[in-house]
């Protein structure tokens, strides 16, 4: 097991979703970043992700890493959030059927996976049916 | 710069070699390429490997390997950039000779992945994604590419017929290589009914876990000729990188990165795409393939899936691509497939690919990828 700084340095992420806005062009990094990719500006200002958006790929694992093992199959999906920013996580609270482009998605804050028997409880967002 | 000829190239048989370690697998191959250059000295060695530590528990290739093949104190350097390890080793070896800094230079590469468990190997490889990111949410290299497949066969129509093709090409091309770990053919049938790994991609659409090493002899071309040895040069090295997480990236069903390295390389070769005679292309999964053809402008955007169904990278059609079978049947030690794309070139381009031989080849291009496309090399070389 990590240390669990590994685990916090990322909750303002995880649980809230910050990322960094560039003050210069405006664009959205999230994770935050210390160099804009699009302008190459320095400077951002904290702000929060659109919590909604549109699905633009997906999957469904079926042979998952081993800390998954219990949860496969399961889907993810990349969406386009309402304010441009893509974001990768699971798919859940719906039958595979319903998976397609341009489902709309809200993003939920739910438990990712846990670690062994008394192991830590690994939390983050996924995206469920809008 | 000075022109840079590779006069040596070995390779021994892929697959789950249970009783070699890694050591032992890469100086095997090691003496191979050293036998056929028929060079008594090393002036320095490059190594590409992606994961020993997480495969075996390794590090510090560069004394482990330069002292089991007897060469101490060479000066023996290891390069990482995951699946396209090999190709960067090739690289910098390339770089090294064309340099001046060194004469001869042993290019090799290696993984030895079965010494870990199927979902070990899957969280290794995975490494190559964003892990905080990408791997965190549970997502998978196949998982991955389905996703840049779901995206290329909305965006253009390509099937799952289509993708088993390239599987279904590959095998038949492999099926000519004694070498390759799977060397038999398959058919669209049993690649579509094989078990789902990552929807639409299903097992036989995705290359194995193999444990296996290539390696390379480079030298200046102008001593190349004074050995009489079949000069083969490297006449570009293209490499690009592009995002880490796939969702970063403007179009998910195009590979920037891949495009960037073979414009750079080709350019450098003075060569256009059409002037080549064969490919080999980092096939790490069917949609892989159909991508990288387009990328590498074989055939426009959004045809790759037509291109395999029409034949034309057959072994007989206009644009063969990857004679040797491919990492879906030759196999995927992820470090070595670089520098393994590299000896079937050389094979094609000595008229030694028996089988498989594409005839009268005097050009190829080996295309290798780590990641989603995070990182694209691509070497074109050329008979004398």
């Amino acid at each position: 097991m990590p240390n669990p700084s590994k685990y916090w340095r990322e909750i303002p992420q995880r649980y809230r979703l910050e990322a960094g806005k560039c003050t210069k062009c405006g664009f959205i990094a999230f994770p935050p970043r210390l160099v804009c990719p699009q302008c190459g500006n320095r400077k951002f200002e904290k702000t929060k992700l659109a919590d909604s958006g549109t699905i633009l790929t997906f999957t469904i694992i079926r042979v998952p890493p081993h800390q998954f093992e219990d949860q496969a199959p399961y889907a993810v999906g990349i969406a386009e959030l309402d304010d441009g920013v893509r974001l990768t996580a699971q798919i859940v609270d719906c039958d595979s059927g319903v998976l397609k482009i341009g489902m709309r998605v809200r993003i939920e804050f739910r438990k990712i996976y846990e670690e062994g028997a008394a192991g830590v409880i690994y939390y983050g967002y996924k995206f469920v049916p809008a | 710069m000075r022109d840079v000829a590779v006069i040596g190239i070995g390779m021994t048989k892929w697959g789950e070699l249970w009783e070699k370690s890694l050591r032992t697998i890469f100086v095997e191959t090691a003496l191979l390429a050293i036998d056929d250059a028929g060079v008594d000295r090393l002036d320095s060695m490059v190594v590409g490997c992606m994961s020993s530590g997480l495969f075996i528990g390794q590090e510090h290739l560069t004394s482990l390997l330069s002292d089991y093949l007897g060469k101490n104190p060479v000066p023996a350097a290891r390069v990482e950039s995951a699946c396209s390890s090999g190709g960067l080793a090739l690289r910098q070896g390339f770089i090294e000779v064309a340099s001046g800094m060194s004469d001869i230079v042993l290019v090799g590469g290696v993984e030895k992945m079965t010494d870990v468990t199927g979902c070990e190997a899957t969280y290794a490889l995975g490494t190559a994604a964003d892990q905080e990111y990408e791997g965190y949410h549970g997502l998978t290299f196949p998982a991955l590419y389905a996703m840049m497949a779901v995206a290329h066969m909305h965006k253009y129509g390509t099937t799952r017929e289509q993708l088993a093709m390239v599987a279904v090409k590959n095998h038949e091309n492999g099926s000519k290589n004694p070498l390759a770990q799977f060397p038999f053919k398959i058919s669209v049938e049993a690649v579509l009914q094989s078990v789902l790994v990552a929807d639409p991609l299903h097992i036989l659409d995705c290359s194995p876990i193999t444990d296996g090493a290539a390696a390379v002899i480079l030298c200046p071309a102008d001593m190349a000729k004074k050995m009489k040895k079949p000069v083969v040069r490297i006449t570009g090295s293209g490499h690009a990188t592009d995002t880490i997480a796939l969702s970063s990236r403007k179009d998910m069903a195009w590979l920037e990165s891949t495009h960037l390295a073979g414009q750079k390389a080709l350019a450098m070769a003075g060569q256009k795409i059409g002037d080549i005679d064969l490919f080999e292309v980092h096939d790490c999964f069917t949609i892989a393939e159909i991508m990288i053809t387009e990328a590498l402008g074989l055939v426009e955007q959004g045809r790759g899936g037509k291109a395999v169904e029409e034949g034309l990278t057959a072994l007989k059609g206009k644009f063969p691509v990857n004679p040797s079978g491919g990492l879906k049947a030759k196999g995927h030690p992820v470090g070595a497939t670089g520098v393994a794309q590299a000896v079937e070139v050389i094979k094609q381009l000595r008229g030694e690919a028996g089988e498989r031989q594409v005839k009268g080849a005097k050009r190829g291009l080996t295309q290798n990828m780590g990641g989603t496309g995070g990182s694209s090399l691509v070497h074109v070389f050329e008979a004398d």
